[in-house]
């Protein structure tokens, strides 16, 4: 029953991985870059949530509300401000301007907030359960997790493909130059994927930091679960993300059943595995 | 009436600078402190480091974030050897090469699968696996680690001094040798691949130039460099553990900040960055985490104003090339074509800067 | 406000590093249909785009209803009523149809296009709405694409070659329906590889060599070797 038990936790726990991930698809879907700070943004919301909840006693969930609108409002300069700057056929610029900025985030938060682990106290959810079956807890938290990744890929997948701005996203996406002639700035269209990128990771930050500890320093395995789901799920595919957040968190579980020590080794396994026999992932865009 | 050479005033003058540079570096153990001689060693411990990923990254295209996968591996592989073998440390340098060589071979197989920019951070993953895999190996101290049992280093030298001279000569081998390996290859048919690689994927396959062959030969080079360094490192260190010797802020982001602000894509520019963030550290060294700041900072601004870095701003401003991978055609007939400033038109080298300028600047 | 609706004076413009327009001038007035001929890499499509604000790389002065437009951006030029069918047609291939018309029409300019309107004019599109434009033969996707154009109500529509890759029948079609598309007023500039075809329905034309104007005016005034001459620069 360990097993089972085991397994069904790790498909919650993917909930959380797909949240790191969709956020990671966006912007490569619309802008072509990799945000290597992702990982370290989310981080950087999860300590802006302790602040807002230190400063007014708000609860995690109801502090999204004015952590999403400040994560947004920083992608959204963060993008036109420095980003838009990095753009071009060289993947050099924007990788390390982002790498810069990861290491710079990190630093700043070790600065503010010093080295100690943090957590969000979410009150009787935090602990709360129900039995599934015997030697089954499914806990509140988790499971608001999970359905809160559903929530946001089914959100995310209806801004998409059923709206004017998702429509631009993907015209500015599919040829920057004719999207120009269709009267879009491109620069404020990125700006607006980053903006909604960052909304997403506000989201992850909070819920991250209300199931488990975290420290400035949290951010790069972050980034990586988010790109492994990305990878596993098949580029473009936000539903293929939520599957690849699922299946990464599946094979850690099963990898801390072995021993502990495997867990996130198992997780690396299962990702390389998948890039050897099926490179393009799971549910490639294309194949649809 | 014209020559075609590779030299120019600027190159030949520093390449006698350098030979007279590295003759004082040489005998550096029989001048300088102990203190000295290890702060000189771990210059061109990051030389070195600095050199291979800008040949990577820089020249190639190859954007990982993951070398201090090889720089661990190249760590435990000098513990191996020493450990169970006990042989002699230094032999574990070319060892390390051999065994990542075809080691990253099999890395390349899964990582070159994956587009350039997420390509940066499958090599992070990689190198997770490695840090991750070693920590759970108890027969090299798991998590914890082990140290460089003083017997071990007996093998190399029976004094403490002659032990430190000899772990600075490698590793200043380690570092002029990157350099000029760098620069030989460069002038290389492989340096002519990737130029044309660089300036158009499409241009070279139709030349038929195998990119991906030569992207492979290029990182596992470089990785097997790498692990030559990781050794040495360890060996200057006596002790390893998975967190520090995969750590990516030591081995990658160090090294990124260095090329980046020196001028990537160039030869000078990982050289001149390096000596840059030594000085800097004299300075900042005790602020830790605003030291990072800084330099992070620094590497963001200098992408964003001056891509191609201090030498490359340099070099522009002056025309100037220590090392010319390029040709230059003197012409003397046409005086006309250059408004008569320099009497030379600067090949390859100033090629790829325009290309590069231009790509930016669109 | 003259009848005059687009100026250009002394135009330059650069294509990458090579100029590729060289002071060239050029008014177009209201309701003119203006063919654009010349050899290929004369200049033609540079023309277009450095209008449509595609090329930023030009000096010179281009004057659209008495205001500068020469600094402005593509996605400003496009609300101020000019609008560019691409070589190539450049349709979003991520998007349906439909998706693609409704982009067309982001800027809502007022007037009588809209969706109805291109389906009245293009009435096989309404079929292929929910269809992945890319999918759609070359004829469809011109449709398409001009009804995009349209569908920002221009007040000066470029077409970028026309008929280029297209079947005669197809060509027809679509050459059938030209005083439906500029009707009201529009006022347009089409490239065109199609010379004879071109002059029969432009009510002037200009022709274009090496960057330069090498002859201009009404089609009726000159001899087909004389505009031979011109395109072929003998």
């Amino acid at each position: 029953m360990d097993w089972v038990n085991g397994i069904v936790q790790g498909v919650l726990v993917g909930g959380l991985f797909a949240l790191f991930a969709t956020g990671l698809s966006l912007i490569f879907g619309v802008m072509r870059i990799v945000n290597i700070a992702h990982g370290d943004m989310i981080i950087a919301c999860a300590y802006l949530a302790f602040t807002i909840i230190q400063l007014s006693g708000l609860h995690p969930l109801v502090s999204l509300l004015i952590v999403i609108p400040i994560a947004s409002l920083v992608g959204y300069l963060l993008q036109t401000a420095i980003l838009n700057r990095t753009l071009g056929k060289d993947i050099l610029p924007p990788l390390l301007v982002t790498f810069g900025l990861s290491i710079i985030v990190q630093n700043g938060l070790l600065e503010v907030y010093s080295a100690d682990s943090r957590r969000l106290a979410a009150g009787p959810i935090e602990t709360g359960s129900f039995p599934l079956a015997r030697g089954i807890d499914i806990g509140y938290l988790p499971l608001l997790t999970f359905l809160t990744a559903v929530v946001v890929v089914a959100g995310l997948q209806f801004v998409f493909y059923r709206t004017e701005i998702g429509r631009s996203f993907r015209a500015v996406s599919d040829d920057p130059e004719t999207s120009q002639l269709m009267g879009l700035d491109n620069r404020k269209v990125y700006g607006l994927a980053m903006a909604l990128c960052l909304a997403v990771v506000a989201i992850a930050g909070v819920f991250l930091a209300t199931r488990s500890n975290f420290d400035p320093f949290m951010g790069p395995s972050r980034l990586i679960f988010g790109f492994e789901a990305v990878i596993i799920g098949g580029l473009g595919n936000l539903w293929g993300t939520l599957v690849g957040g699922v299946i990464l968190g599946v094979a850690q579980a099963i990898g801390a059943q072995i021993d502990p020590g495997w867990q996130l080794l198992a997780g690396h396994i299962a990702f390389l595995v998948i890039l050897a026999i099926r490179p393009e992932g799971l549910f490639p865009r294309g194949a649809r | 009436m014209q020559e075609v050479t590779r030299a120019t005033a600027a190159s030949r003058f520093a390449l006698a600078s350098a030979i007279v540079l590295v003759m004082v570096l040489a005998a550096a153990p029989y001048w300088g402190s102990t203190a000295s001689l290890r702060l000189l060693g771990e210059i061109m411990v990051y030389l070195a480091l600095a050199s291979l990923w800008n040949l990577l990254a820089g020249f190639t295209g190859l954007v990982s974030i993951g070398q201090q996968a090889y720089v661990g591996f190249g760590g435990y592989m000098l513990f191996t050897i020493c450990i169970s073998l006990g042989w002699n440390p230094l032999y574990a340098i070319p060892i390390a090469a051999l065994v990542a060589a075809p080691i990253s071979a099999l890395v390349a197989v899964l990582v070159f699968r994956l587009n350039g920019a997420y390509f940066a951070i499958g090599t992070w993953v990689v190198a997770e696996v490695f840090r991750l895999g070693f920590a759970q190996m108890s027969s090299l101290g798991g998590g914890s680690g082990l140290s460089l049992p003083i017997t071990v280093m007996r093998e190399m030298a029976s004094t403490k001094a002659e032990r430190e001279a000899l772990i600075y000569w490698a590793a200043l081998l380690l570092g002029t040798g990157s350099i000029t390996i760098v620069y030989l290859l460069l002038r290389s048919r492989i340096g002519l691949a990737l130029t044309a690689i660089r300036d158009s994927e499409v241009a070279s396959s139709s030349l038929g130039v195998s990119i991906t062959r030569v992207k492979l030969l290029v990182y596992v080079a470089v990785a097997a460099a790498t692990a030559m360094v990781g050794a040495l490192v360890f060996m200057q260190k006596l002790r390893i553990a998975p967190n520090a010797a995969f750590s990516v802020t030591d081995w990658t982001a160090f090294v990124i900040f260095m090329v980046v602000i020196g001028g990537i894509g160039t030869i000078e520019g990982p050289i001149i960055g390096t000596l840059l963030y030594f000085v800097l550290r004299q300075f900042l060294a005790d602020f830790g985490s605003i030291y990072l700041i800084v330099l992070g900072g620094l590497a963001i601004l200098v992408m964003m104003v001056a891509p191609q870095g201090i030498w490359g701003f340099v070099a522009n401003r002056w025309g100037l090339s220590l090392f010319p991978v390029g040709y230059r055609v003197k012409l003397q007939a046409m005086p006309a074509y250059n408004n008569g400033k320099e009497n030379e038109y600067v090949g390859r080298n100033q090629a790829h800067r325009d290309v590069a300028a231009a790509r930016r600047n669109r | 406000m003259s009848d005059v609706l687009l100026e250009i004076r002394d135009l330059d413009a650069f294509y990458g590093d090579a100029q590729a327009l060289f002071l060239l001038s050029l008014a177009l007035k209201r309701g003119e249909m203006l063919a654009l001929i010349g050899a290929n890499g004369a200049g033609k499509s540079t023309l277009l785009k450095s209008i449509a604000g595609l090329v930023a790389n030009k000096r010179g002065e281009i004057k659209f209803q008495g205001r500068s437009i020469v600094r402005r951006h593509a996605f400003e030029i496009v609300a101020e009523g000019i609008a560019l069918v691409p070589e190539g047609r450049k349709l979003f291939t991520s998007l349906s149809v439909e998706e693609n018309l409704r982009l067309g029409g982001k800027v809502r300019r007022s007037g009588n296009w809209s969706l109805d309107a291109i389906y009245e004019l293009f009435p096989v599109l309404k079929d292929k709405r929910n269809v992945p434009a890319t999918l759609l033969s070359g004829g469809q996707q011109q449709m398409v694409a001009i009804g995009r154009a349209l569908m920002s109500n221009p007040e000066l529509l470029l077409i970028d070659e026309l008929s280029l890759g297209l079947a005669p029948l197809v060509i027809k079609d679509i050459y059938d329906l030209l005083p439906k598309i500029v009707q009201n007023g529009l006022s347009a500039i089409l490239v065109e590889q199609d010379v004879t075809r071109a002059l029969r329905v432009a009510s002037r034309f200009m022709c274009i060599l090496e960057g330069r104007v090498s002859l201009e005016g009404k089609p009726a005034d000159f001899s087909r070797d004389q505009v031979t001459a011109a395109y072929f620069g003998t």
